[in-house]
């Protein structure tokens, strides 16, 4: 068979970044020519591909991006998490900036670069071939692995600070964690971009949680309306493991979530939350894959919506039980609350059962804001305004909840007040 | 304090108040009394600034303002309270959040300076006493789960909260039993001031025992058709509503 020619689309958005190569990852060269090529066979998703059907692609695949090394110096305090005593990893446009991060020799834990992926292979068995995967591997900007030793609870947590500065960067930087049998690691991830420049970020994210090992992951999204912003999460958790994620989406014009865990073992707990608030144009896309393969773990997913103005909002989360996969709980909500008229949801709960001795459930709600409560507190000598982010605040404060660490929280939540999101 | 001069509200085209006025002087008690469907709830609604009512005609001055002008939440930062019938669940949101904040909006809106925690602590301790709640109903969220006694009793405390200059209660007294309406009656007459005025909208005497009204005024087909002292709601609680009907149907024909 004849391999698909390059579309004139793809042709721009690849030119201008193949002068830049000299700046990128050192990647063997086997696996970047193979990722090359498998370009050529794939193209950008459009609205009537499934997986991409309310999310349009056009104003990505239409920009030239660029390959930016940023190499001047950046005071990255203001980004710091207050309170939170973390070590810190700093990607600047995508490229790991090793002058300014921040990382004490934490027992147990090792952070290098490296030229291989195990995620590739992920990538590769999943059967849609996805073309953000394979140009993050062609074009990757920075490869990072942290890697923590068995039996190690990691003492602090370990932020990593992907900064945005320059217009029409592209940042591909690959991360791969792997926490070994019986270890703990708190890790932060947080998204922002500089003066509101331009910026697609397609970051991947590789997790390997091993035999009893836990990690809680808190990903912070908070970047400008100009800012396009791609995760692609693969998560495997082995027997016995605790695997908690809380994507926290403050801001950002465009924000697609991809999150395929794999439950590998027996006794496995994955829990789930997120928060998104856009409003404006932007458009929050969340994409969970929960894929339970053994008996006797737990599943749990939250995920709360508050959409104003001319938002638009995608929740597709898909929870495969496997016919081993017996005596499963599988849990999925989706809440959305819609501000404005304007505003839209798109929401699509799939379970796919094969075993017989399971508890799932899903549901799904989208509303407007309850207008007898409003009315309640504004008799009570509230303004429209604060009483609709009391109503707010309390819509997604079980989400909030469920993040443990209260440096974490209390920073989102006054990013959240900031904005005026929130009630203070 | 109060001047309602011929009201006329509508709701979804359906005209409830057909004329309806009244005069509340500062430390009266005004029961307003009648049967289902008269509009009782009706002038709890206008008075309070529910969106879905619409006055078509007549005024409604408050301490010399327009209060068909002001929006719910001036209305109530101007000292206007309205015990609700059916309180509103509000998952999520503390009692003590949102007294909070209810509290800082009125005392700002009355140029005074927000209340100190511990002074705000005090306050809570002081009025939830007045109507036997528990520290735990204060901590929970707004009325979620809460027994319909308990409403009742949270919406008094409310009340005790925000010290307002004219309360309405909306058949505070519906659905509670003889304890929980003492209770709730316990804590109205220790709110009663020289200064501050009630309305008590209620659709049986029983309540008017415990708080005493100085005007009882039956409300009909959307007008007050007649007013006496305490001595008409027990001729109400004796005759029932019928012979009321029946003089205005003999007067309209």
């Amino acid at each position: 068979m004849e391999t698909a020619t390059t579309s004139p689309l793809k042709e721009k958005f690849l030119t201008s970044f193949e002068s830049h190569e000299s700046a990128l990852a050192q990647i063997n060269p086997e696996i970047v020519a193979g990722a090359k090529s498998a370009i050529d066979e794939l193209d950008f998703p459009t609205t009537r591909t499934e997986e991409w059907r309310y999310t349009r692609t056009a104003r990505i695949s239409n920009e030239q991006w660029k390959i930016i090394e940023n190499k001047s110096s950046i005071d990255i305090t203001p980004f710091l998490i207050p309170n939170l005593n973390a070590d810190v990893v700093v990607f600047v446009n995508g490229f790991h900036r090793e002058d300014l991060s921040a990382i004490s020799n934490l027992f147990g834990v090792s952070v290098a670069k490296m030229n291989s992926f195990s995620s590739v292979e992920g990538a590769q068995r999943a059967d849609e071939a996805n073309i953000f995967q394979v140009l993050s591997v062609a074009y990757c900007t920075s490869s990072l692995q942290i890697d923590v030793a068995k039996n190690t609870v990691v003492e602090k947590p370990i932020h990593i600070l992907h900064i945005t500065t320059d217009e029409k960067a592209l940042a591909q930087a690959r991360i791969e964690i792997s926490v070994a049998q019986s270890s703990q690691l708190h890790l932060v991830e947080s998204f922002i971009s500089i003066d509101e420049k331009k910026s697609f970020t397609n970051r991947t994210l590789s997790v390997s949680v091993g035999e009893n090992a836990q990690l809680y992951l808190d990903k912070i999204q908070m970047e400008s309306d100009e800012n396009f912003l791609l995760n692609e999460d693969n998560i495997y958790i082995a027997g016995n493991g605790l695997f908690t994620i809380n994507t926290l989406t403050v801001d950002g014009g465009w924000v697609r979530n991809s999150l395929n865990i794999s439950l590998d073992g027996q006794n496995i707990e994955a829990n789930l939350n997120a928060i998104f608030l856009p409003r404006r144009k932007q458009l929050v896309d969340n994409h969970t894959k929960v894929n339970h393969r053994f008996p006797n773990c737990n599943s749990n997913e939250l995920y709360k919506g508050i959409l104003n103005d001319q938002s638009t909002g995608v929740f597709n989360g898909k929870v495969y039980v496997q016919p081993d996969a017996q005596k499963t709980n599988a849990y999925q909500s989706n809440a959305n609350i819609l501000l404005s008229d304007d505003a839209q949801m798109n929401t699509k709960p799939e379970l796919e059962i094969y075993a017989d001795d399971v508890k799932c459930s899903h549901g799904t709600t989208t509303g407007q804001m309850d207008e007898n409560a409003l009315f309640y507190l504004k008799s009570r000598g509230l303004g429209d305004d604060n009483a609709r982010r009391l109503l707010t605040t309390a819509f997604i404060n079980d989400v909030l909840d469920k993040v443990k660490n209260e440096a974490v929280k209390d920073y989102v939540i006054g990013e959240l007040v900031n904005r005026e999101l929130l009630f203070n | 304090m109060l001047s309602i001069k011929n009201i006329h509200a509508k709701i979804e085209e359906k005209e409830i108040l057909r004329g309806l006025s009244l005069d509340v002087k500062p430390g009266e008690v005004h029961a307003i009394m009648g049967p289902n469907g008269s509009g009782k709830s009706t002038l709890a609604a206008v008075l309070a600034g529910r969106e879905d009512y619409e006055v078509t005609e007549g005024t409604i001055q408050y301490i010399g303002k327009d209060v068909l002008d002001m929006a719910p939440e001036i209305r109530a930062r101007e000292g206007m309270f309205l015990a609700f019938q059916y309180p509103v669940e509000i998952p999520g949101v503390s009692n003590m959040n949102f007294l909070k904040a209810a509290v800082g909006e009125i005392r700002k809106h009355n140029g005074l300076e927000p209340l100190s925690a511990k002074d705000f602590l005090k306050l809570v301790a002081e009025k939830s006493k007045l109507v036997e709640l528990d520290g735990q109903l204060a901590n929970r969220a707004v009325n979620e789960g809460f027994s319909g006694g308990e409403k009742k009793r949270n919406e008094i405390f409310q009340m005790a909260m925000l010290a307002p200059k004219l309360a309405i209660l909306d058949e505070t007294d519906s659905g509670l039993d003889i304890d929980a309406l003492r209770i709730v009656a316990n804590g109205v007459n220790a709110l009663r001031t020289p200064e501050r005025s009630f309305i008590v909208i209620t659709h049986y005497q029983r309540l008017l025992e415990y708080i005493v009204p100085d005007f009882v005024h039956v409300l009909y087909k959307g007008r007050i058709v007649k007013s006496g002292g305490k001595e008409l709601a027990l001729e109400l609680e004796e005759k029932g509503y019928d012979w009321i009907k029946e003089e205005v149907e003999t007067a309209n024909a």
